[in-house]
C-alpha cells in the first residue's frame, strides 16, 4: 500500500514538473504547447550528450555530477524553449488560436524527427545509473536515488511557486496572463516576460527529462510524446493555468496510475489516465483548482 | 510637454484619426471631448503605443516616441490608464499597485509610493488584500489611477474615468484627478462627460470623425454654443 503511494508520488512528480511548463505557457499566452513533451525529450538527450562529453561516471560521484548536469541541461533546454517561442509562436501571437495550435503540433514533430535525424532512431542507454541503496520508509522500499529525485522535484516546484506568488517577475507573469495590453502600459516588456516564462517551463521539462533518463536508464526520440499527453492530463486535472493545481494534478495522476495499475494491470495504465482526462474535460473542465474568477463589470 | 502632430490611424479600412494635432503644456489638464467613435480612445492608444499610427508624429519631452513600444513609452513617464479601468481582476489590490512599480528598482521607493496612494485613497487601503475584480466600479477606477500613480507619471492619459459611475463618484474621481494635477502631473483627459471634464480642465479639444473641430480654454468651451448643444445637453 505505502509502496503504491510512493510509486505514485514518484511518477507523479515527473508529471508535475512537465505539466508545470504546459500550464505556465497556457496561462500566459493561452497556447497548448504540444511540443512541450518534446522539450522533455530534448532535455533527456542534452543531459545524455553532456554526460557523454564528460566521460565515464564513477558511481561514487554519480549524484553530485548528476545534479550539475541537471542544472546545465535546464539552462540549455530553457534556451531551446525560448527559441521555439521566438521562431514558431511569436509571429503568430495575433493569429487565430487554431493556427497556433497546429504550429505547436508541427513544432512537436519537428523536434521529434529532428532528434531522430541527429541521434538516430534506436534507444540510447543512459550513461548514469544510480546504484540504489534501498531504505525502508513506512514499510515501502525505496532507493536513495528516488528520494533525491523527488527531493529535487519538490525543491523546483516550491521555488517556482514562490517565484510566481512573491516576486515582481511572477506578478508580471500573472498580469500578462490576465491582460497583456494593460501590462505593457505598466512598463512591462510583455515579450521578454513571455520568453522568460518559456525558459522556466522548458527548463523544468528538461530537468524532468534528465531525471527520467537517469531513472529509467533508456531514452529515445519519441519518449516525450506520451508524457506530453500525460502532463496535459495532469494540468487539466489540477486546473490548467493554475500552478498549485497543476502540481496537485501531476501527483494525483501519478497516484491514480499507480493504484489503477495495481488493481487493473499494467496494460490499463494509459487507458486509465486518459479516461480520467475525458472525465475531467466533461465534468469539470476547469480542473480541481481551476480559476474561479470573481469579477464585477 | 506632449505634441501630437498630424496623426493618422487606420484600422483595416477605417480611417480613425485624420491628421489630429494637439499639445499639452507641463502642468496642464487638457480635456479631449467627442462622441462615441470620434477617435478619442484611438488618440490615447496611438500616443501610448498600443496602436500604430500611419502618419504624423508624437513628441514627448522633445523626443519622438511615435514608433516606440508601449512599455518603453511608459518607462518615460507617459502613462495610459485605459478605458474600462482594466484592473488585474484576480490579483489583490496591493499586487495591482505593486505592478505599477514594476519599473522602479528601489523597493523602499515603491513602498513609499504605494503608501502615498493609500493615504490619498483610504478605501483602497481597507481593501488591499481583496482581489481587484471584487471592487465596485468606482473603486476599480480609483485603483486604476492609483496603479498609474505608482509608476511615477509625468503625464497621465485617462480614458473615460467617469464611465459607468454614479454622479457622486464621478465628482470624487474628478477631484482626485485635479489633486494629482495640482501636485505637478499633467493630464490628458478623455471624456464623454464634458461637464465634469471641463470643470477641472484648463483647455480642451473637441474631435469629430477623427479630426479636431474646436479647441480653446475650458472656460470658453463651456460657453461655446456648439459645445453646449452637442455635449452639455443643450440649454
Amino acid at each position: 500500500m505505502t509502496q503504491l503511494v510512493w510509486n505514485g508520488l514518484f511518477v507523479g512528480s515527473f508529471y508535475a514538473l512537465v505539466a508545470l511548463g504546459y500550464s505556465m505557457v497556457y496561462g500566459i499566452i493561452k497556447l497548448l504547447n504540444f511540443a512541450h513533451g518534446d522539450l522533455y525529450m530534448l532535455g533527456a538527450f542534452v543531459g545524455f550528450a553532456i554526460l557523454g562529453a564528460v566521460g565515464g561516471v564513477s558511481s561514487s560521484m554519480a549524484l553530485p555530477l548528476l545534479l550539475v548536469v541537471l542544472l546545465a541541461t535546464m539552462v540549455l533546454t530553457g534556451l531551446a524553449g525560448v527559441a521555439l517561442e521566438r521562431i514558431a509562436y511569436r509571429p503568430l501571437r495575433r493569429a487565430p488560436r487554431l493556427s497556433l495550435l497546429i504550429t505547436a503540433v508541427g513544432a512537436s514533430f519537428a523536434l521529434e524527427y529532428g532528434m531522430r535525424a541527429a541521434a538516430g532512431a534506436d534507444p540510447r542507454v543512459y550513461p548514469v545509473r544510480l546504484g540504489g541503496t534501498s531504505v525502508e520508509v513506512l514499510g515501502a522500499r525505496l532507493t536513495l536515488q528516488q528520494l533525491v529525485l523527488v527531493g529535487v522535484a519538490v525543491v523546483l516546484m516550491i521555488g517556482l511557486n514562490l517565484l510566481i506568488t512573491r516576486t515582481r517577475e511572477g506578478r508580471a507573469m500573472r498580469a500578462i496572463a490576465l491582460d497583456p495590453r494593460t501590462s505593457s502600459l505598466m512598463g512591462i516588456d510583455v515579450n521578454a516576460v513571455i520568453s522568460r516564462t518559456f525558459f522556466l517551463g522548458s527548463a523544468l521539462a528538461g530537468a524532468a527529462g534528465v531525471m527520467a533518463g537517469a531513472y529509467y536508464g533508456k531514452i529515445d526520440f519519441l519518449m516525450g510524446f506520451l508524457i506530453g499527453l500525460k502532463a496535459f492530463t495532469a494540468a487539466v486535472i489540477g486546473g490548467i493555468g493554475n500552478i498549485p493545481g497543476t502540481m496537485l494534478g501531476g501527483l494525483l495522476l501519478g497516484l491514480l496510475e499507480s493504484f489503477g495499475t495495481f488493481w487493473l494491470g499494467g496494460e490499463w495504465r494509459d487507458v486509465f489516465a486518459f479516461g480520467v482526462l475525458i472525465l475531467f474535460l466533461t465534468v469539470r473542465p476547469t480542473g480541481l483548482l481551476g480559476e474561479r474568477v470573481t469579477e464585477r463589470v | 510637454m506632449l505634441e501630437i502632430d498630424g496623426l493618422d490611424v487606420h484600422y483595416g479600412g477605417v480611417h480613425a484619426l485624420r491628421g489630429l494635432s494637439l499639445t499639452i503644456a507641463p502642468g496642464e489638464i487638457v480635456a479631449l471631448l467627442g462622441n462615441n467613435g470620434a477617435g478619442k480612445t484611438t488618440t490615447l492608444s496611438a500616443v501610448s503605443g498600443l496602436v500604430r499610427s500611419t502618419a504624423g508624429k508624437v513628441v514627448f519631452d522633445g523626443r519622438e516616441i511615435t514608433r516606440d513600444r508601449p512599455h518603453k513609452i511608459a518607462e518615460r513617464g507617459l502613462v495610459h490608464v485605459p478605458e474600462g479601468r482594466r484592473v488585474f481582476s484576480t490579483l489583490t489590490v496591493h499586487e495591482n499597485l505593486q505592478l505599477g512599480g514594476y519599473l522602479v528598482r528601489d523597493q523602499a521607493e515603491i513602498r513609499k509610493r504605494i503608501e502615498r496612494v493609500y493615504e490619498l485613497l483610504p478605501r483602497l487601503a481597507e481593501r488591499r488584500a481583496q482581489q481587484g475584480g471584487t471592487l465596485s466600479g468606482g473603486e476599480q477606477q480609483m485603483l486604476a489611477i492609483g496603479r498609474a500613480l505608482v509608476t511615477g507619471p509625468r503625464l497621465l492619459l485617462l480614458d473615460e474615468p467617469s464611465m459607468g459611475l454614479a454622479p457622486l463618484v464621478v465628482a470624487s474621481v474628478m477631484e482626485l484627478i485635479a489633486g494629482i494635477n495640482a501636485e505637478g502631473t499633467s493630464v490628458l483627459l478623455v471624456e464623454q462627460n464634458a461637464t465634469a471634464a471641463l470643470k477641472i480642465a484648463h483647455r480642451g479639444y473637441v474631435i469629430e470623425n477623427g479630426e479636431c473641430v474646436l479647441d480653446g480654454p475650458a472656460a470658453d468651451l463651456r460657453e461655446d454654443p456648439r459645445v453646449v448643444e452637442a455635449y452639455l445637453g443643450g440649454v
